[in-house]
Protein backbone atom coordinates (compact mmCIF):
# COMPACT_ATOMS: atom_id res chain seq x y z
CA UNK A 1 0.00 0.00 0.00
CA UNK A 2 2.79 2.75 0.99
CA UNK A 3 4.59 1.16 -2.13
CA UNK A 4 1.98 2.35 -4.32
CA UNK A 5 1.63 5.55 -2.51
CA UNK A 6 5.05 6.44 -3.03
CA UNK A 7 5.66 5.37 -6.49
CA UNK A 8 1.90 7.75 -6.91
CA UNK A 9 4.11 10.67 -5.84
CA UNK A 10 6.84 9.43 -8.57
CA UNK A 11 5.04 9.81 -11.46
CA UNK A 12 3.66 13.42 -10.04
CA UNK A 13 7.10 14.64 -10.00
CA UNK A 14 8.26 12.56 -13.55
CA UNK A 15 4.68 14.57 -14.62
CA UNK A 16 6.03 17.67 -13.53
CA UNK A 17 9.82 17.52 -15.04
CA UNK A 18 7.93 16.21 -17.87
CA UNK A 19 5.31 19.55 -17.81
CA UNK A 20 8.49 21.81 -17.07
CA UNK A 21 10.10 21.09 -20.02
CA UNK A 22 7.42 21.38 -22.43
CA UNK A 23 7.06 24.98 -20.87
CA UNK A 24 10.59 25.69 -21.16
CA UNK A 25 10.47 24.47 -25.17
CA UNK A 26 7.24 26.23 -25.84
CA UNK A 27 9.29 29.20 -24.50
CA UNK A 28 11.79 28.84 -26.24
CA UNK A 29 9.86 28.42 -29.59
CA UNK A 30 8.35 31.84 -29.05
CA UNK A 31 11.26 33.82 -27.64
CA UNK A 32 14.24 33.16 -30.04
CA UNK A 33 13.80 35.29 -33.26
CA UNK A 34 16.07 33.85 -35.62
CA UNK A 35 13.86 30.84 -37.72
CA UNK A 36 16.83 28.10 -37.08
CA UNK A 37 17.48 29.06 -33.19
CA UNK A 38 13.72 28.36 -32.96
CA UNK A 39 14.22 25.10 -34.27
CA UNK A 40 16.62 24.08 -31.16
CA UNK A 41 14.33 24.62 -28.41
CA UNK A 42 11.22 21.76 -29.37
CA UNK A 43 13.31 19.45 -30.69
CA UNK A 44 15.53 18.70 -27.76
CA UNK A 45 13.11 20.32 -24.51
CA UNK A 46 10.01 18.43 -26.44
CA UNK A 47 11.39 14.95 -26.60
CA UNK A 48 12.54 15.02 -23.11
CA UNK A 49 9.49 16.63 -22.09
CA UNK A 50 7.52 13.79 -23.49
CA UNK A 51 9.51 11.21 -22.48
CA UNK A 52 9.11 12.85 -18.40
CA UNK A 53 4.99 12.38 -19.52
CA UNK A 54 5.12 8.61 -21.00
CA UNK A 55 7.16 8.11 -17.92
CA UNK A 56 4.46 9.10 -15.34
CA UNK A 57 2.17 7.49 -17.15
CA UNK A 58 3.91 4.21 -17.10
CA UNK A 59 4.44 4.31 -13.37
CA UNK A 60 0.85 4.96 -13.15
CA UNK A 61 -0.32 1.95 -14.80
CA UNK A 62 1.74 -0.27 -12.99
CA UNK A 63 0.64 1.27 -10.01
CA UNK A 64 -3.27 0.72 -10.75
CA UNK A 65 -2.63 -2.85 -11.76
CA UNK A 66 -2.47 -3.12 -15.64
CA UNK A 67 0.80 -2.48 -16.93
CA UNK A 68 1.97 -1.09 -19.94
CA UNK A 69 4.71 -1.02 -22.19
CA UNK A 70 3.27 0.95 -25.23
CA UNK A 71 4.92 4.11 -23.53
CA UNK A 72 8.65 2.49 -24.98
CA UNK A 73 7.59 2.41 -28.53
CA UNK A 74 6.39 5.85 -28.18
CA UNK A 75 9.37 6.95 -26.84
CA UNK A 76 11.42 5.52 -29.13
CA UNK A 77 9.31 6.60 -32.03
CA UNK A 78 9.47 9.79 -31.15
CA UNK A 79 13.29 9.81 -31.02
CA UNK A 80 13.41 8.70 -33.94
CA UNK A 81 10.85 11.21 -36.31
CA UNK A 82 11.82 14.32 -34.07
CA UNK A 83 14.79 15.11 -35.83
CA UNK A 84 13.80 14.26 -39.32
CA UNK A 85 10.48 16.82 -38.74
CA UNK A 86 13.26 19.60 -37.48
CA UNK A 87 15.57 18.15 -40.92
CA UNK A 88 12.67 18.97 -42.50
CA UNK A 89 11.49 22.59 -41.47
CA UNK A 90 15.45 23.34 -41.97
CA UNK A 91 15.98 22.12 -45.19
CA UNK A 92 12.73 24.66 -46.11
CA UNK A 93 14.23 27.76 -44.96
CA UNK A 94 17.39 27.03 -46.33
CA UNK A 95 15.58 26.61 -49.66
CA UNK A 96 13.83 29.24 -49.26
CA UNK A 97 16.62 31.56 -47.81
CA UNK A 98 14.81 32.66 -44.70
CA UNK A 99 17.93 31.97 -43.03
CA UNK A 100 21.24 32.82 -43.22
CA UNK A 101 22.96 31.22 -45.91
CA UNK A 102 25.10 28.57 -44.32
CA UNK A 103 28.68 28.59 -45.70
CA UNK A 104 30.18 26.29 -48.56
CA UNK A 105 30.98 22.45 -47.92
CA UNK A 106 34.15 21.79 -48.32
CA UNK A 107 34.56 19.26 -50.47
CA UNK A 108 31.22 19.56 -53.19
CA UNK A 109 29.83 22.23 -54.88
CA UNK A 110 27.22 23.09 -52.29
CA UNK A 111 24.41 21.43 -50.23
CA UNK A 112 21.91 19.21 -51.37
CA UNK A 113 18.81 21.50 -50.78
CA UNK A 114 20.97 24.52 -52.61
CA UNK A 115 21.61 22.07 -55.34
CA UNK A 116 18.81 22.83 -57.46
CA UNK A 117 18.60 23.48 -61.62
CA UNK A 118 18.76 27.31 -62.07
CA UNK A 119 14.80 28.44 -63.28
CA UNK A 120 14.19 29.07 -67.11
CA UNK A 121 13.06 32.81 -67.22
CA UNK A 122 9.48 32.96 -68.40
CA UNK A 123 8.55 33.89 -71.96
CA UNK A 124 11.97 33.08 -73.41
CA UNK A 125 11.47 30.21 -75.88
CA UNK A 126 13.99 27.40 -76.40
CA UNK A 127 15.36 27.06 -79.80
CA UNK A 128 15.86 23.44 -80.86
CA UNK B 1 23.91 -22.49 -45.65
CA UNK B 2 24.84 -19.08 -45.41
CA UNK B 3 23.48 -18.63 -48.43
CA UNK B 4 19.96 -19.84 -47.63
CA UNK B 5 20.58 -17.77 -44.60
CA UNK B 6 21.05 -14.70 -46.34
CA UNK B 7 18.19 -15.30 -48.55
CA UNK B 8 15.71 -16.02 -45.52
CA UNK B 9 17.14 -13.33 -43.90
CA UNK B 10 18.07 -10.33 -45.70
CA UNK B 11 18.25 -8.38 -42.92
CA UNK B 12 18.73 -10.22 -39.39
CA UNK B 13 18.47 -7.03 -37.30
CA UNK B 14 15.48 -5.99 -38.96
CA UNK B 15 13.78 -9.47 -38.32
CA UNK B 16 14.39 -8.51 -34.30
CA UNK B 17 13.40 -4.79 -34.33
CA UNK B 18 10.21 -6.01 -36.25
CA UNK B 19 9.54 -8.66 -33.91
CA UNK B 20 10.03 -6.62 -30.60
CA UNK B 21 7.91 -3.90 -31.62
CA UNK B 22 5.44 -6.13 -33.07
CA UNK B 23 5.53 -8.08 -28.94
CA UNK B 24 6.00 -4.22 -27.72
CA UNK B 25 2.29 -3.29 -29.41
CA UNK B 26 0.69 -5.93 -28.11
CA UNK B 27 1.17 -4.87 -24.47
CA UNK B 28 1.14 -8.57 -23.28
CA UNK B 29 3.92 -11.18 -23.93
CA UNK B 30 2.44 -14.19 -24.75
CA UNK B 31 4.30 -16.95 -27.67
CA UNK B 32 1.59 -16.81 -29.97
CA UNK B 33 2.07 -12.92 -30.58
CA UNK B 34 6.30 -13.32 -30.42
CA UNK B 35 6.04 -16.26 -32.97
CA UNK B 36 3.80 -14.14 -35.16
CA UNK B 37 5.71 -11.13 -34.90
CA UNK B 38 8.56 -13.64 -35.81
CA UNK B 39 7.22 -14.55 -38.96
CA UNK B 40 6.43 -10.66 -39.57
CA UNK B 41 9.68 -10.57 -38.91
CA UNK B 42 10.87 -12.83 -41.08
CA UNK B 43 8.37 -11.66 -44.54
CA UNK B 44 8.80 -8.01 -44.16
CA UNK B 45 12.23 -8.08 -44.70
CA UNK B 46 11.98 -10.71 -47.11
CA UNK B 47 9.63 -9.29 -49.27
CA UNK B 48 11.43 -5.61 -49.09
CA UNK B 49 14.84 -6.75 -49.56
CA UNK B 50 14.37 -5.85 -53.57
CA UNK B 51 14.33 -2.01 -52.98
CA UNK B 52 16.81 -2.35 -50.46
CA UNK B 53 20.08 -3.29 -52.24
CA UNK B 54 22.74 -1.85 -50.52
CA UNK B 55 22.01 -2.47 -47.17
CA UNK B 56 24.68 -2.15 -44.48
CA UNK B 57 25.87 -6.18 -43.75
CA UNK B 58 25.81 -6.09 -40.60
CA UNK B 59 25.65 -3.93 -37.08
CA UNK B 60 27.52 -4.75 -33.89
CA UNK B 61 24.41 -4.85 -31.30
CA UNK B 62 26.74 -4.80 -28.09
CA UNK B 63 28.54 -1.39 -29.69
CA UNK B 64 25.34 -0.21 -30.74
CA UNK B 65 23.63 -0.85 -27.25
CA UNK B 66 26.42 0.97 -25.98
CA UNK B 67 25.94 4.14 -28.22
CA UNK B 68 22.32 4.29 -27.21
CA UNK B 69 23.33 4.54 -24.04
CA UNK B 70 25.82 7.43 -24.61
CA UNK B 71 23.06 9.23 -26.35
CA UNK B 72 20.34 9.05 -23.70
CA UNK B 73 22.38 10.36 -21.59
CA UNK B 74 23.72 13.21 -24.12
CA UNK B 75 20.17 13.99 -24.56
CA UNK B 76 19.55 14.62 -20.96
CA UNK B 77 22.00 16.43 -20.35
CA UNK B 78 21.45 18.27 -23.49
CA UNK B 79 17.95 18.96 -22.70
CA UNK B 80 18.96 20.70 -19.53
CA UNK B 81 21.86 22.89 -21.08
CA UNK B 82 19.07 24.51 -23.70
CA UNK B 83 16.55 24.47 -21.23
CA UNK B 84 18.98 26.90 -19.42
CA UNK B 85 19.94 28.64 -22.41
CA UNK B 86 16.20 29.57 -23.05
CA UNK B 87 15.64 30.50 -19.34
CA UNK B 88 18.58 32.65 -19.03
CA UNK B 89 20.64 34.00 -21.98
CA UNK B 90 19.02 37.31 -24.02
CA UNK B 91 18.61 37.00 -27.66
CA UNK B 92 21.53 39.88 -28.01
CA UNK B 93 23.84 37.37 -26.88
CA UNK B 94 23.43 34.35 -28.41
CA UNK B 95 26.06 33.36 -30.82
CA UNK B 96 24.19 30.72 -33.38
CA UNK B 97 26.73 29.66 -36.08
CA UNK B 98 26.41 26.79 -38.99
CA UNK B 99 29.03 24.32 -38.54
CA UNK B 100 30.43 22.10 -41.15
CA UNK B 101 30.82 18.58 -40.00
CA UNK B 102 33.47 16.51 -42.93
CA UNK B 103 31.77 13.14 -43.07
CA UNK B 104 34.15 10.00 -43.18
CA UNK B 105 30.75 7.30 -43.08
CA UNK B 106 29.66 6.51 -46.32
CA UNK B 107 26.42 4.25 -45.84
CA UNK B 108 23.47 6.35 -45.73
CA UNK B 109 21.90 4.44 -42.68
CA UNK B 110 25.34 5.37 -40.62
CA UNK B 111 24.82 8.90 -41.94
CA UNK B 112 21.02 9.61 -41.13
CA UNK B 113 21.54 8.15 -37.42
CA UNK B 114 24.47 10.33 -37.22
CA UNK B 115 22.24 13.30 -38.48
CA UNK B 116 19.57 12.13 -35.81
CA UNK B 117 21.92 11.79 -33.21
CA UNK B 118 22.77 15.45 -34.15
CA UNK B 119 20.02 16.89 -33.67
CA UNK B 120 19.23 15.24 -30.26
CA UNK B 121 22.31 17.08 -28.70
CA UNK B 122 23.69 19.17 -26.92
CA UNK B 123 22.64 22.81 -28.88
CA UNK B 124 23.02 21.50 -32.80
CA UNK B 125 20.46 20.17 -35.52
CA UNK B 126 21.52 19.06 -38.65
CA UNK B 127 20.64 20.90 -40.91
CA UNK B 128 21.57 20.12 -44.63
CA UNK B 129 23.78 17.11 -46.68
CA UNK B 130 26.47 18.23 -49.27
CA UNK B 131 25.40 17.40 -52.85
CA UNK B 132 27.67 14.50 -53.00
CA UNK B 133 27.50 13.55 -49.14
CA UNK B 134 30.47 14.15 -48.06
CA UNK B 135 29.84 17.02 -45.66
CA UNK B 136 27.06 17.64 -43.30
CA UNK B 137 25.23 21.03 -42.39
CA UNK B 138 25.09 21.42 -38.35
CA UNK B 139 23.37 24.66 -36.94
CA UNK B 140 24.68 25.46 -33.35
CA UNK B 141 22.26 27.17 -31.02
CA UNK B 142 24.94 29.14 -28.55
CA UNK B 143 28.93 28.78 -28.97
CA UNK B 144 32.32 30.45 -29.15
CA UNK B 145 34.46 27.60 -30.76
CA UNK B 146 32.55 26.02 -33.45
CA UNK B 147 36.07 23.97 -34.28
CA UNK B 148 35.15 22.24 -30.83
CA UNK B 149 32.00 21.57 -31.51
CA UNK B 150 33.07 19.85 -34.72
CA UNK B 151 35.70 17.69 -33.28
CA UNK B 152 33.61 16.89 -30.70
CA UNK B 153 30.95 15.66 -33.17
CA UNK B 154 33.23 13.78 -34.65
CA UNK B 155 35.08 12.13 -31.92
CA UNK B 156 32.04 11.29 -29.97
CA UNK B 157 29.34 9.91 -32.23
CA UNK B 158 31.07 9.41 -35.67
CA UNK B 159 33.96 6.94 -34.37
CA UNK B 160 31.26 4.55 -32.44
CA UNK B 161 29.33 5.01 -35.43
CA UNK B 162 31.79 3.77 -37.78
CA UNK B 163 32.69 0.94 -35.60
CA UNK B 164 28.72 -0.57 -35.81
CA UNK B 165 28.12 -0.21 -39.13
CA UNK B 166 30.14 -2.74 -41.14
Amino acid sequence: MTLDAVLIYIAGIWLLIGAIFALVGSIGLLRFTDPMTRLHAPTKVGTVGIGALLLAGMIHAFVTGDGSIHELLIMSFLFVTAPISANFIAKVHIHRRTCETPPKPLKDKTWSTLDVPEEKPKGVEVEA
Amino acid sequence: MSKVFNWLFPHPFLTLLLTVVWTLLQNNISAGMVVFGLILGVIIPRMTAVWWPDRPRGIRLLKLFNYMIVVLWDILVANIQVAWIVLTRPNSKLRPTWVIVPLDLKQPEAITVLAGTITLTPGTVSADLSSEGHSLLVHTLDTDDPDGVRDEIKNRYEARLKEIFL
